[in-house]
């Protein structure tokens, strides 16, 4: 019988050479006479080990890793796939204690399936949400999600069971439901693993969406700087209509719902739920006005259930465990599971799924290791562009979302970026500025008109010009755009500006 | 099959019928488009506008907008450079410049021979991984000086 390889098909992996080595393990097998059967299997989101090869043996799976693609001519002469002495071997994967120690919930199944396998979906409990939901009331699932405590998990935190009532208790001839899969905070990627190691995952939960609310038509916006995701996503989307779990009858039911993927276009601000409906429609993605909500008048003026998809996802783990299995992973009033990601200059980067509560200290230093440069870590930027630059003296704060309000700061999507110490603070705020600039979709003044102005005024800084008084300008401004400025782009921008001035003012020539 | 052998106008015609009767197809139609020529053409627009019943200044509008669609001609490749923070926290901003400096060109031009055009990107979600780049649909990380140098010596290799 063939011996099971495991490559990742994972985006990291790939940029790290895993196409490469499925085919040089291929190779290498083909010439030893060795019998192997490679399966592209989703990324476990232990990064720093990719490209990640498990190969199943009697004893499980056992791990190597980071295997680049030179590494696989010798693991073969160390005996691969077989038992392998070799500086790589990890042992058994679920003795890797970086993995072990979190707890997936969310990301149960990255990297133990093959995305795209229905069969490995359904051995792992998938789609036992969905079948629960189809037997239920579309109150009753509204229901069983407002217990679960489940915030969105986009960076607002609202209660999806709140938003989901809202658009049930609308009537309209059409509903809809749509995937918010525009990750574009940099230091985030948890969607986008999510997306390409469990995607009927998605599909699961939007489906339940769907049918909680009744919505018959769903989308999935999803930004073209994610190509493999794109594959993975359509290659799932057929599979799933193909094999009934998608489409009219709905698993032999009377029920209809349709997933249709769509591409973005480079533009950041369409990871804002408004902006991005107008995308959606074919239009220029310009900020709306809330209210209306898009929950009452979202695409094309029907009832919109936007969520991102770390949000849907969870559904399908709500429906299929039930409400208190989710809520009683919490702590708080954040309710089940802290997705956070290690990003930017660190030796351990990757996706860790654990309880809230942790502190950014321990999960950077333990969980991250550090820098990968190995100095200092100096500022964490945490919650994406528009988050707060935090210094050594608020790593201590708890990871959820009350305890980061409390010191100004956001969770946001839960991405975590570390510099270390030759980090210049007043680039970082000029690049926050800069950034809004680029991407502000020219709406509202104060964003379009004040993040240019930002970045003049933090030249003026640096270069030393009237210091005392452009920061004053500079301050003025913030509130401006704080206060005229419809969405998060405009009316954060000046939290990582700010932030960078406050607890790092030497680097603004204090 | 280039564009001359077949009109704009049918390639247009083929790209809105592929999306006929969906919700706010623009985006669909001009990455279909642009899949196609690599490009949108200015002389597409009116034709846009007709099979669409949207307005000129609409299309152009959308356009405009969206920092994916482009008007004019890009080279063979596309490279675009991460700009965001995390990979700022591990050299990003010197990649950037070696980037420029190595093609000879800025952000949103083509070399002169027609190979690469360079863009800047915000995030390619290879955080952990950074600093990353990407040429067409293949995504680099770690990239060094070094190794950005041995990818663009390899596609200068292919052409």
């Amino acid at each position: 019988m063939a011996v099971r390889v495991y490559v990742p098909r994972d985006a990291t992996a790939c940029a790290l050479g895993a196409d490469e080595v499925a085919e040089r393990i291929r190779d290498g097998a083909a010439g030893r006479g060795i019998d192997v059967e490679v399966i592209r299997n989703g990324s476990r989101g232990a990064f720093w080990l990719e490209p990640l090869v498990e190969v199943e043996t009697d004893q499980g799976r056992m791990a190597f890793g980071p295997v680049a693609p030179i590494e696989v001519p010798g693991l073969f002469e160390a005996g691969f796939p077989g038992d392998a002495d070799h500086r790589l071997s990890l042992g058994a994967v679920e003795g890797i204690d970086w993995l072990a120690s979190q707890q997936r919930l969310t990301f149960a199944r990255a990297g133990w399936t093959d995305p795209l396998s229905l069969e490995d979906y359904r051995d792992t409990g998938g789609f036992k949400g969905l079948e629960r939901a189809l037997q239920m009331e579309p109150q009753a699932i509204v229901d069983e999600i407002k217990e679960s405590g489940l915030r969105g998990r986009g960076g607002a935190a609202f209660p999806t069971g709140i938003k989901w009532q809202t658009v049930l208790d609308t009537s309209a001839d059409q509903k809809y439901i749509v995937c918010n899969a525009d990750e574009g905070d940099s230091g985030t990627f948890a969607d986008r693993l999510l997306m390409e190691a469990d995607p009927y995952q998605l599909i699961e939960g939007m489906t339940i969406a769907g049918l909680a609310v009744g919505a018959s038509e769903g989308y999935i916006y999803l930004r073209s700087e994610y190509p493999h995701c794109k594959s993975v996503l359509s290659d799932a989307i057929d599979r799933a209509s193909q094999a009934g779990y998608l489409g009219e009858n709905l698993c032999g039911s009377r029920n209809v719902f349709r997933i249709e993927l769509r591409i973005g276009a480079g533009a950041y601000i369409c990871g804002e739920e408004t902006s991005l409906l107008d995308s959606l429609e074919g239009k220029r993605g310009l900020v709306r006005f809330k209210p209306p909500v898009p929950a009452v008048e979202g695409l094309m003026g029907k009832p919109t259930a936007v969520n991102n998809v770390l949000s849907l996802a969870a559904a399908s783990t709500v429906l299929a465990q039930g409400a208190a299995f989710y809520r009683d992973f919490g702590t708080g009033r954040s309710r089940g599971t802290l997705t956070v990601q290690l990003a930017g200059n660190i030796k351990r980067g990757g996706l860790v799924e654990i309880p809230f509560g942790e502190t950014l200290r321990e999960l950077v230093e333990g969980y991250g290791g550090g820098t990968a440069s190995g100095r200092p870590v100096r500022s964490i930027q945490v919650g994406g562009p528009l988050g707060t630059y935090l210094p050594e003296s608020h790593w201590d704060v708890a990871l959820d979302y009350e305890a980061l309000a409390e010191i100004g700061g956001m969770l946001g999507h839960g991405g975590v970026v570390v510099f270390d110490d030759t980090v210049d603070m007043a680039q970082q705020a000029r690049f926050a500025m800069e950034f809004c600039a680029v991407e502000s979709c020219g709406k509202c003044t104060p964003c379009r008109v004040g993040s240019v102005r930002g970045v003049e005024v933090i030249d003026r800084v640096i270069a030393g010009q009237d210091r005392e008084f452009n920061l004053e300008v500079l301050d003025d401004l913030c509130d401006t755009m704080i206060e005229g400025s419809l969405c998060a782009m405009g009316g954060l921008t000046p939290l990582p500006v700010r932030s960078a001035i406050m607890h790092f003012p030497e680097d603004f020539g204090d | 099959m280039n564009a001359s052998a077949v009109s704009l106008g049918e390639i247009v015609e083929a790209a809105v019928e592929s999306h006929r009767g969906k919700v706010g197809a623009l985006l669909p139609v001009l990455h279909a488009i642009q899949d196609k020529l690599g490009h949108i053409p200015r002389d597409s627009v009116p034709f846009i506008a007709r099979a669409m019943n949207l307005s000129r200044a609409e299309i152009h509008g959308v356009m405009n907008f969206y920092h994916d669609f482009r008007s004019e001609p890009g080279g063979e490749h596309t490279i675009q450079v991460c700009r965001a923070e995390a990979c700022q926290a591990m050299g990003s901003r010197e990649l950037e410049l070696h980037a420029r400096d190595r093609l000879g060109i800025d952000f949103g031009e083509t070399t002169p021979d027609g190979l690469i055009s360079l863009e800047p990107v915000y995030c390619l979600g290879n955080c952990a991984c950074s600093p990353s780049i990407r040429i067409n649909d293949d995504i680099h990380a770690r990239v060094s000086a070094e190794s950005f140098d041995e990818l663009i010596s390899r596609l200068e290799a292919e052409d």
